[in-house]
């Protein structure tokens, strides 16, 4: 039976990583490969990194954080932000990522979606997206993008749907109400996400205790959660928050 | 002792000589059928489509050097389509395969609760005894990205089962010099290194 993913999420500014609250105030608090290798040896089931600031000429700097990634961590991981192209998903995977995540850069041009999944394999494409609650969205819940500060027209329902029509292999479903919060994930926007796709969808935003894990799990129908300020601020491990998914009859990796 | 990595622009080759480099396996590169013949032991990886994948290798001469490879003896390990590609034949785009293992790749049924691609960790269940699982626990979990599965002709094959979709399916099974794993090994953590540590050094 397939296991449920626990996917560290670490954020990465200028070669550093950072976890901010609601996307504001990002602190720095290490280096990116040192934190890597930590999670992997430590049970992490994948890893995703977000270059939370890329720019152009800090494209490298991202690729060489990859590339050092890739020689110290044995799990599958992601990179997301600042992808613009088909060349930028290239340059992430061959330095080593196995999923690059599209977000405002595929609300802006959906094509990308289609184009990384007929020429890379819809499995390394992920789509991020970033929801909040709008009673006037059909689902429930709009669309926003550029880090969650710009709102779009897009619902959020529709949106997933779309991209997976496009080819998106994944979905990192991030609330924005959520996010940051470490009140527990967005359950009924994951479930309702989960249940209509039929490619994984990882819940984000709001996990601060290991129960909140399980509620995504058992109550949001979610295949993957990720996990930032929990872990990262060793309130607890990786380690802690699978006993307590394990405990609660939900498979899990175990041993590692 | 030298360990070749088909290269046939099928996305994976570097994370396997990024694990092959961490174990401190020697390793190279394989793009034409003269670099195959100077390996001892090859390793067929990949990620893709069967039709596309089967078209690379025969423009490059490589699925004759597969071939040749294992009718020296010389042992082949692949990995997810590199596992699919070495039976006879693919459901995906009804490709024929190389046909070094007898048997067949289907697809996994969609509708079935479970979501495909069948992507994540899953348990492998080992059957018999096979030295690639030496020294780890019985039920390891491996990392799997996969719409197809592999369905050796024989029983006697197969050496790991692996549950998804309301299939059993072979995840890992050996005949003669080849052995295939359906799971990403060099993606798979410590026990997945281990695996392929045992395919460099014990095989």
């Amino acid at each position: 039976m397939l296991e449920k993913r626990i996917v560290v999420c670490l954020d990465v500014r200028d070669g550093k990583t950072t976890k901010g609250v609601k996307f504001k105030d990002n602190v720095d608090i290490g280096d990116p490969v040192k934190m890597a290798a930590e999670y992997y040896r430590g049970g992490a089931d994948e890893l995703v990194f977000y270059d939370i600031t890329a720019s152009p000429e800090r494209r490298g700097i991202m690729i060489e954080v990859v590339r050092r990634v890739a020689g110290e961590v044995f799990v599958p991981f992601a990179v997301g932000g600042g992808i613009r192209d088909l060349e930028d998903m290239q340059a992430v995977l061959s330095a080593g990522a196995e999923k690059v995540s599209v977000n405002s850069q595929a609300v802006r041009n959906p094509e990308i979606i289609r184009e990384g999944a007929e020429k890379l394999g819809r499995q390394c494409i992920v789509l991020g997206m970033d929801a909040a609650a709008d009673e006037t969205a059909p689902s429930g819940y709009r669309v926003f993008v550029d880090g969650g500060r710009k709102q779009t027209e897009l619902d959020a329902l529709e949106w997933a749907k779309r991209a997976v029509e496009l080819g998106a292999g994944e979905i990192v479903l991030n609330s924005i109400d959520a996010d940051g919060t470490r009140d527990g994930y967005e359950l009924r926007l994951t479930r309702m996400v989960s249940e209509a796709v039929n490619v994984p969808v990882v819940a984000s935003g709001g996990a601060g205790t290991p129960e909140h894990v399980v509620e995504v799990f058992r109550d949001g129908a979610a295949d993957a959660a990720l996990v930032a300020s929990m872990v990262h601020y060793g309130d607890y491990t990786v380690a802690d928050i699978k006993a307590r998914v394990h405990e609660a009859g939900i498979p899990v990796r175990l041993r590692w | 002792m030298r360990i070749g990595i088909i290269d046939y622009d099928a996305g994976n080759v570097r994370s396997v000589e990024t694990a092959l480099a961490a174990l401190g396996v020697e390793h190279v590169r394989v793009d034409t059928p003269r670099l195959a013949e100077r390996c001892d032991k090859l390793i067929f990886p990949g990620v893709g489509e069967a039709a596309a994948a089967m078209a690379v290798l025969g423009e490059r001469g490589l699925d004759r050097a597969l071939r040749r490879h294992v009718q020296d003896g010389r042992p082949l390990l692949g990995i997810c389509i590199g596992c699919q590609l070495v039976l006879e034949w693919s459901e995906e785009g009804n490709t024929v395969c190389l046909a070094l293992v007898p048997g067949k790749v289907r697809a996994l049924p969609s509708g079935r609760g479970d979501k495909v691609p069948h992507m994540g960790w899953n348990r492998v269940t080992q059957v018999g005894e096979c030295h690639l699982f030496e020294g780890l626990p019985m039920d390891s979990s491996f990392y799997f990205v996969h719409s197809y599965y592999p369905e050796p002709a024989k029983g006697e094959y197969v050496v790991g089962t692996t549950e998804h979709a309301g299939v059993r399916f072979a995840s890992a099974f050996r005949a003669g010099p080849i052995s295939a794993v359906q799971f990403h090994p060099e993606k798979s953590g410590r026990f997945g290194l281990k695996l392929l540590e045992s395919f460099a050094f014990r095989e």
